[in-house]
């Protein structure tokens, strides 16, 4: 029994590791005649060209919007989806030596460092840069190119608070007062982008030192921690069925609860916390993948998504906010949208070098 | 030599778009790591968290197969041997929560047992209690009562299918030399059945043990398993040396399991003569058949349905109102949520009306079930012909390994590997229906395998000798006597494909959403308007999935009718 089974993971291995090294997949009758068409000449001038980009799940945008980009370069934009954050610089990462796409959109700030270190992108100094405010360009070689940006936040359930007669939190060491002992619901930051971000503002706020100290005092005023933002927002929030008034969401998700509300409200049901330090910030940035054939087009269209016209079209369709300065903003959230002054900032070099370790340290204090 | 050829094609598949995948990305992930191999495997296995989440992965995998296999097999008794009215459609909606999302799944357990769902309001009204009694998500039986909810219709059909086929005779024998009815079912029933309960288990336990969004979300923060730890090693640390770690340490438990079946498998099984259903199932008649039906019934439909119905409901109450703490408000119906599924006001490129994505859905769901019956049969074709060759006894259980591999860590593999003309299928569509295959491909062997392994040789003899060709004795023998169990790999197989979402997450394309990527798409935004629509067209992916598989039933009339 024993040697049989050994037999079967040595084969196994055998297996996997001579096609890994193999230089081509196993051979099958149809390769020969397919292998030609691919290696056909450059196309000719007049004809439709295609750039590819590469982004994560949650990229959208207007049809029209586009399209018109498309009309004017001749282009036709195809568009990868490549799963959350994360994966998606994963992808660019190993698939580096044959790019999946032209450009990659995408990449935040908390994992910038890693996508820079492992050189996916081109620098490409756009000349609407100009129109960006400084604060938001991370990389001074220009490799990403900052495109919008949305802050974690904490929110609340304002009816909660009017019902109870309580003055709702301002600022993160609000969550201690005694008053607060289990309304608060917050997201694994191993598991969920908007609890890393959530983690981040800690950290920046209280400092390494002092961070464990206020993660230790939330445990005891009954923290909640569930892994996902769709399980706090939507079962735990007492907005949407749960028990905790208070949630770690986006500074976004008030406007949102008007524009996407069942029938038409004046005010949000809910409110973001926007105090000194107790939001993280959040960069997305666009960059041209290493090697690409098409850096032409791929200039173009990061000058395009970095222009007015793309601009102004992100925040109904990915729930974030320009960067560039020159676009305007929708009724809704100039009305509802609270925009922190003085979010928490972590620089991306730090945050690579000590995500692990921070993530630990949280999970030992926090859920053990 | 023929033998071979059987093998050809599918071994070939999961050559080019398994193995090589898995290969190229564990070899990549290797060399990323500093230091040899064998320290890295011999650091994680011997790290204390590694353990504990690999004990606790054992752990609620067996206990979750144990009480699957509990609800489930008196389930299949009811489904094999007695007729009554309804029984297509009970056994079509228990195979629904398989198709479900799981953060619709939790939605639905949310509204039935969460802090105010309908379990704990009325508890508290009528014990006049100020806090929820019930503490439901975020513990462990949360874990095990989902890992039933989703996987109860694989024990249903696999076994109730193999059931329903077993000569009724011998068990009449046995009773008439004086067995009591405790002893029959034991010495004759168990052991006939023993080929179909466990490769039902072996599926089971796979799929609990490779868990991930059932343990994210209804388990909470408290509990990781193997996959959920290869997932945040890959993406969120980018350990790739570990997470392959991970993945080999999940493959070889894959394998060991498998190993162990198919030797258990191979001496339990005998050939049977299978008799058609209209001679083996009876009405219910006596009063005692009645009660013990009635008490399978609601114990399924209290476990695998009052969930998916509580999600219907909710999909047409309007929200707002019901979050009202006095309760002022009595909860409005509305189709508002339906009505705005066909809308776009903000015109998105990537929106897909329900229509479309549904067809969507199909299309991947049909190629899905062709691909995989063309791989799968002539594999269960070779593995049931001669089950004591070397060469079987060998790739059986390398045929299991898609079920125990990560999708993430595969999903990478693909980005790695299958990158060079003609093979550069990175981008390509046709890579949904691929890995739905991958998935689906050890499901239908395993519902073909006891089916075709317990036909009596002799019968093919017998029609050979009476000068039947090799092909008329396959369409005239074999596809008649296994014809209930290709409909049962069809039906997995269709389920699987639409009900998929870690990996086409990955690999799928933004113009050709299936519907659990738009019901995420809603669900990963606020608002009211995203909530009710992720559950309005959850609600229409489960009235697709009931109609999807009573279709598949009926098409059994039309080819395989006689028996």
């Amino acid at each position: 029994m024993k040697h049989k089974i050994f037999f079967l993971l040595t084969t196994f291995t055998i297996l996997t590791a001579s096609c890994a090294e193999s230089p081509t997949p196993t051979p099958v009758p149809t390769e020969e005649p397919m292998a030609k068409p691919t290696e056909a000449p450059a196309t000719l001038p007049p004809e439709e060209r295609t750039l590819t980009v590469m982004t994560h799940d949650s990229f959208a945008a207007s049809e029209n919007v586009i399209a018109a980009f498309e009309e004017e370069y001749n282009v036709h934009v195809q568009f990868l989806e490549a799963g959350d954050t994360g994966t998606t610089v994963n992808k660019a990462i190993l698939s580096k030596d044959s790019p999946l796409a032209d450009v990659l959109y995408g990449v935040d700030n908390t994992f910038l460092s890693r996508a820079l270190d492992e050189e996916v992108f081109e620098p490409y100094a756009s000349p609407l840069l100009e129109e960006v405010p400084d604060k938001f360009e991370l990389d001074d070689q220009n490799r990403a190119l900052p495109v919008d940006f949305g802050d974690v936040c904490l929110n609340y359930e304002k009816a909660y608070f009017e019902e109870n007669d309580l003055e709702p939190p301002s600022n993160l060491e609000d969550l201690l007062k005694p008053d607060y002992k289990g309304l608060v619901t917050v997201e694994n930051p191993a598991t969920s982008s908007p609890g890393l971000a959530f983690l981040f503002a800690t950290i920046g706020h209280f400092g390494e030192d002092g961070y464990l100290d206020y993660w230790q005092n939330l445990v005891a005023n009954e923290v909640k921690v569930v892994n996902d933002w769709e399980t706090a927002y939507y079962t735990e929030f007492s907005q949407w069925g749960g028990e905790y008034p208070i949630v770690v969401s986006y500074g976004s998700s008030p406007p949102f609860e008007v524009i996407f509300a069942e029938e038409p409200l004046d005010e949000p049901p809910t409110a973001a916390v926007t105090g000194p330090g107790s939001c993280f910030r959040q960069i997305e940035f666009v960059g041209i993948l290493t090697g690409t054939p098409n850096r032409d087009l791929a200039e173009k269209w990061i000058d395009f998504m970095l222009s007015p016209a793309f601009q102004e079209d992100i925040p109904l369709n990915m729930y974030v906010f320009p960067v560039n300065e020159n676009a305007e903003l929708d009724d809704t959230f100039v009305e509802h949208l609270s925009i922190p002054d003085e979010p928490a900032t972590l620089a991306p070099s730090l945050i690579a070098e000590k995500r692990e370790e921070w993530i630990q340290a949280w999970t030992e204090e926090v859920l053990r | 030599m023929k033998r071979v050829l059987l093998w050809l094609l599918p071994l070939t598949f999961l050559g080019l778009f398994y193995f090589y995948p898995l290969g190229s990305i564990l070899h990549l992930s290797f060399a990323r790591g500093e230091g040899n191999l064998g320290r890295v495997f011999w650091e994680a296995v011997a790290s204390p968290t590694v353990r504990r989440v690999l004990g606790f992965t054992i752990w609620q995998a067996f206990l979750s197969t144990l009480l699957t296999l509990m609800i489930g097999l008196p389930g299949a008794y009811l489904f094999a041997r007695y007729r009554f009215r309804g029984k297509s459609l009970l056994r079509a909606l228990a195979g629904v929560p398989f198709v479900m999302p799981t953060l619709v799944v939790a939605a639905g357990f949310n509204a039935l047992l969460g802090p105010r769902g309908w379990a704990n309001t009325a508890l508290m009204a009528a014990f006049d209690l100020t806090q929820p009694p019930l503490h439901f998500l975020g513990t462990l039986p949360a874990i095990l009562i989902a890992h039933v909810f989703y996987n109860t219709t694989i024990v249903l059909r696999m076994v109730g299918d193999f059931w329903s086929h077993l000569d009724p005779r011998l068990e009449q024998a046995a009773r008439v030399l004086g067995g009591n009815r405790w002893h029959t079912f034991r010495e004759i029933t168990v052991p006939l059945l023993t080929p179909a309960i466990l490769a039902s288990a072996l599926l089971v336990f796979l799929f609990d043990f490779t868990s991930f969004g059932v343990i994210l979300v209804l388990g909470g923060a408290g509990f990781a398993t193997l996959e959920v730890e290869i997932y945040y090693q890959t993406i969120s640390l980018f350990n790739l040396p570990m997470a392959a770690t991970l993945s080999v340490l999940q493959l070889a438990c894959t394998l060991a399991l498998t190993v162990i079946y198919t030797r258990l498998a191979s001496r339990l099984s005998r050939p049977l003569d299978l008799r058609p259903q209209e001679h083996v199932q009876r009405r219910l008649k006596t009063w005692r058949s009645r009660l013990g039906a009635g008490i399978i019934i609601a114990l399924l439909l209290v476990l695998l349905i009052s969930p998916l119905f509580a999600l219907a409901a909710r999909s047409v109450t309007q929200l707002t109102s019901s979050r009202t703490r006095e309760g002022s408000v009595a909860p409005g119906v509305t189709l508002a949520f339906y009505r705005a599924l066909s809308q776009n006001p903000q015109e998105s490129l990537f929106y897909a009306p329900p229509t479309t994505a549904l067809g969507i859905s199909l299309g991947y769901a049909l190629a899905t079930v062709i691909l995989s019956l063309a791989l799968g049969l002539p594999a269960a074709w070779a593995l049931a012909r001669d089950k004591k060759s070397t060469l079987n006894q060998v790739l059986d259980p390398l045929l299991m390994l898609p079920l125990g591999t990560s999708a993430v860590t595969l999903g990478l593999g693909f980005i790695v590997s299958l990158n060079r003309p003609p093979f550069d299928l990175r981008a390509s569509p046709w890579l949904v229906p691929l890995a739905h295959t991958l998935v689906a491909f050890p499901f239908v062997v395993r519902s073909l395998t006891p089916a075709l392994q317990s036909i009596r040789p002799n019968l093919r003899q017998a029609a050979a000798v009476l000068g039947a060709s090799p092909r008329q004795v396959f369409r005239h023998v074999d596809l008649p006597l296994v014809g209930r169990a290709l409909l049962v790999a069809a039906t997995f197989a269709f389920t699987i494909s639409i009900g998929e979402f870690g990996a086409t997450a990955l690999i799928s394309r933004p113009e050709y959403p299936t519907v659990p990527v738009v019901i995420y798409r809603f669900l990963s935004r606020p608002g009211a308007m995203n909530y009710g629509q992720a559950l309005a067209l959850s609600t229409i992916l489960m009235l697709a999935a009931v109609g999807g598989m009573l279709a598949i039933e009926r098409f059994r009339v039309a080819d395989v009718g006689e028996f």
